[in-house]
């Protein structure tokens, strides 16, 4: 009895350094991020007026989420965009760093060099930097001068008009080879998740590839029934790490929209509503597409 | 000595083995020529736009209208540099300091919190853990602009359950200050913080917990154990998350835009440049600062590409001496759901 009581209060005692612990974040979560987040959903309803000693509002129900749906000439058409931009990068983008963390995950020369490189894009095309990118004008006439100089010398172009010619097309053709001219923003956007499939692949055993291979196993055939299963779990961290890297990106038009409408225009209820709006559209989509790819992933342990 | 062993040469063993041999090594020498090119090509493609801004930096400006000039300047310059550090347009060295000041004292801050937090939802058990561990997640997937309305009111008309107010009778307007970012960092609420948290955690959760007991048999109390135990083993993934947030706080125009605008940082100088430059050159030629100048686009890149380089410069010092840190800490923390 005695020592059933004893170890109840080692518990208590636990758990209340537990909490201790976590109560800087459970107070800044309270402070910053659950009180704004109710306040903004809460002037969705409303019409905020700005005064300079204090706000005035005053509700007008779904008048907001009216505007931003039916009035606004842009949110929509920026967030249909948005969305279809997120959802082919992404893909592009898992499939491009699960590529490259492949071919890194070989053995040559150079390769800690390489990986430099390729995570160098995590520290550059951060914040302010990526935003001055994406606006880069000169660069963009460089690139059609040089696209219009080499005509019928790409190789994407080449083969996407032998493509056509067969009669062979439509959107997804059009979306992967626009996919294949931007490499460089797919590139730019997968550093984190390459390190991240690198770390899963070298936790592999290589005793696995050798049995498979005594057994015949192709190298292809060993990628897609050892290599796949085995880092599977990864493919749902990296889906969504590219998810939220997405959506805040500085160069995401949705956000810039949203950002002028409550900085220039002083539109703070339309403003709260569109990032409601924006964040619902992107955990609906997180949570469909994780719950099936959970579904598909294979745990080892 | 392995030839006199063997006793065969190349040739012959490659007869032996029916041209087994040769078609091995054919294959091995195809698939490192392929990929050496394919790496390389990617390489170039992510360190091109740094490079090319190298050279355009250097370049006088009417070489960039000299259509012989590509990547070499014909007439070596380092006027942009100057021109990019004067105390009207970036203000390099105020701003340079500001940064490092600001983002030093941030990335101390968060990590140390976000290092508590981590270690409290590793190691201990406490009711509705679930939920607030949920709520770490959900940190890390809303973007902070969703928000950032309500934040900016909630700083605008700060108060504390309205006991500012009583006292001062008004509440304090704190946006132009940089005490809110301070207080949001400390409550782990900053950038990528969700991130920090979950990196940490996974980290403590695979260090064996016999240590720990070992000290609580021997009367360490918790925090103690922490500190002295703990935290000495956690050193890789502090420094990681610490020059994480270094990097990320430095390049950040949010939370700098938000809450710095008073202050002189190199990212917020960074995003006015070229307004910046119309103007200074306008008061250059004496037409007041009334009426911006119009400078070409490829001169306002030039001065951009130039500007974003200074800025970027320390950041790739960092990294360069840092790699291992920043790479091989992520492998290790073997980030699983």
């Amino acid at each position: 009895m005695k020592k059933q009581k004893k170890l109840a209060g080692l518990e208590k005692r636990k758990s209340i350094s537990g909490y201790i612990f976590i109560a800087p974040f459970i107070l800044g979560f309270l402070l910053f991020m659950f009180k704004p987040m109710i306040d903004s959903l809460i002037m969705s309803f409303q019409d905020v007026q700005l005064s300079s000693n204090g706000s005035t509002r005053v509700f007008i129900g779904l008048d907001n989420y009216h505007s931003a749906l039916r009035v606004d000439p842009d949110f929509t058409r920026l967030l249909t965009e948005e969305f279809i931009r997120l959802v082919v990068y992404t893909l592009a983008i898992i499939v491009f760093s699960f590529f490259i963390s492949l071919i890194l995950n070989q053995e040559f020369k150079g390769r800690s060099a390489v990986r430099v490189v390729f995570f160098l894009p995590v520290i550059l095309s951060s914040g302010v930097i990526l935003g001055l990118e994406s606006n880069n004008q000169y660069m963009d006439t460089l690139k059609q001068t040089v696209e219009a100089n080499v005509e019928g010398v790409s190789v994407s172009v080449a083969v996407e008009s032998i493509l056509k010619t067969m009669d062979i097309g439509g959107a997804v053709f059009d979306k992967v080879f626009e996919v294949i001219d931007n490499i460089y923003d797919v590139a730019m956007a997968s550093g984190m998740q390459i390190i991240i499939f690198l770390s899963g692949l070298q936790t592999i055993s290589s005793s696995m590839y050798e049995a498979a291979s005594i057994d015949g196993c192709t190298k292809w055939e060993s990628l897609w029934k050892i290599t796949f299963p085995m880092i599977s779990s990864l493919f749902l961290v990296n889906w969504i790490y590219t998810i939220v890297d997405f959506c805040m990106r500085s160069d995401n038009q949705v956000i810039s929209k949203i950002q002028t409408v409550m900085t220039s225009k002083l539109q703070y209820g339309p403003a709260s509503a569109m990032s409601w709006l924006y964040f619902l559209f992107i955990i609906v989509f997180v949570g469909i597409t994780s719950f099936f790819i959970s579904k598909v992933v294979y745990y080892n342990d | 000595m392995t030839k006199k062993k063997t006793g065969f040469n190349f040739w012959e063993r490659n007869r032996l083995s029916n041209g087994y041999l040769l078609q091995k090594r054919v294959m091995k020498v195809a698939i490192s020529i392929i990929r050496a090119i394919l790496l390389f090509g990617l390489c170039f493609l992510i360190l091109q736009p740094v490079l090319n801004k190298i050279s355009v930096s250097f370049m006088e400006e009417r070489d960039l209208y000299d259509p012989i000039v590509v990547s070499i300047p014909r007439h070596f310059t380092i006027e942009n540099y100057t021109i990019s550090a004067n105390p009207e347009i970036m203000d390099y060295t105020v701003s340079l300091r500001n940064s490092f000041i600001v983002s030093l004292t941030i990335a101390i801050l968060q990590i140390a919190m976000c290092t508590l937090v981590g270690y409290g939802f590793a190691r201990f058990k406490f009711p509705f853990k679930k939920f607030w561990f949920a709520m770490v997640i959900l940190i890390i997937v809303i973007p902070p602009q969703t928000i950032s309305s309500s934040l900016y009111l909630h700083f605008r008309f700060f108060d504390i359950f309205g006991i500012i107010e009583a006292i001062n009778g008004e509440a304090l307007n704190l946006r132009s200050s940089f005490i809110p970012y301070y207080l949001i960092s400390a409550g782990c609420m900053g950038l990528k913080n969700g991130l920090y948290i979950y990196m940490v955690r996974q980290y403590f959760r695979n260090i064996p917990v016999d240590l720990e007991e070992a000290a609580y048999i021997d009367g360490c109390g918790t925090l103690k154990t922490f500190v002295r135990i703990m935290l000495p083993q956690a050193k890789p993934i502090i420094t990681s998350c610490f020059l994480f947030a270094f990097v990320w706080q430095w390049t950040d125009s949010f939370y700098a835009k938000l809450f710095f605008q008073s202050v002189k940082l190199v990212s917020t100088q960074l995003s006015k440049i070229v307004a910046s430059l119309s103007v200074f050159i306008a008061r250059v030629q004496g037409g007041g600062s009334a009426q911006p100048a119009t400078i070409t686009l490829a001169r306002s890149n030039q001065i951009l590409s130039t500007g974003t380089l200074m800025i970027v410069f320390p950041v790739i010092f960092l990294y360069l001496f840092c790699q291992r840190q920043f790479v091989e800490s992520i492998a290790s923390t073997g980030i699983k759901m």
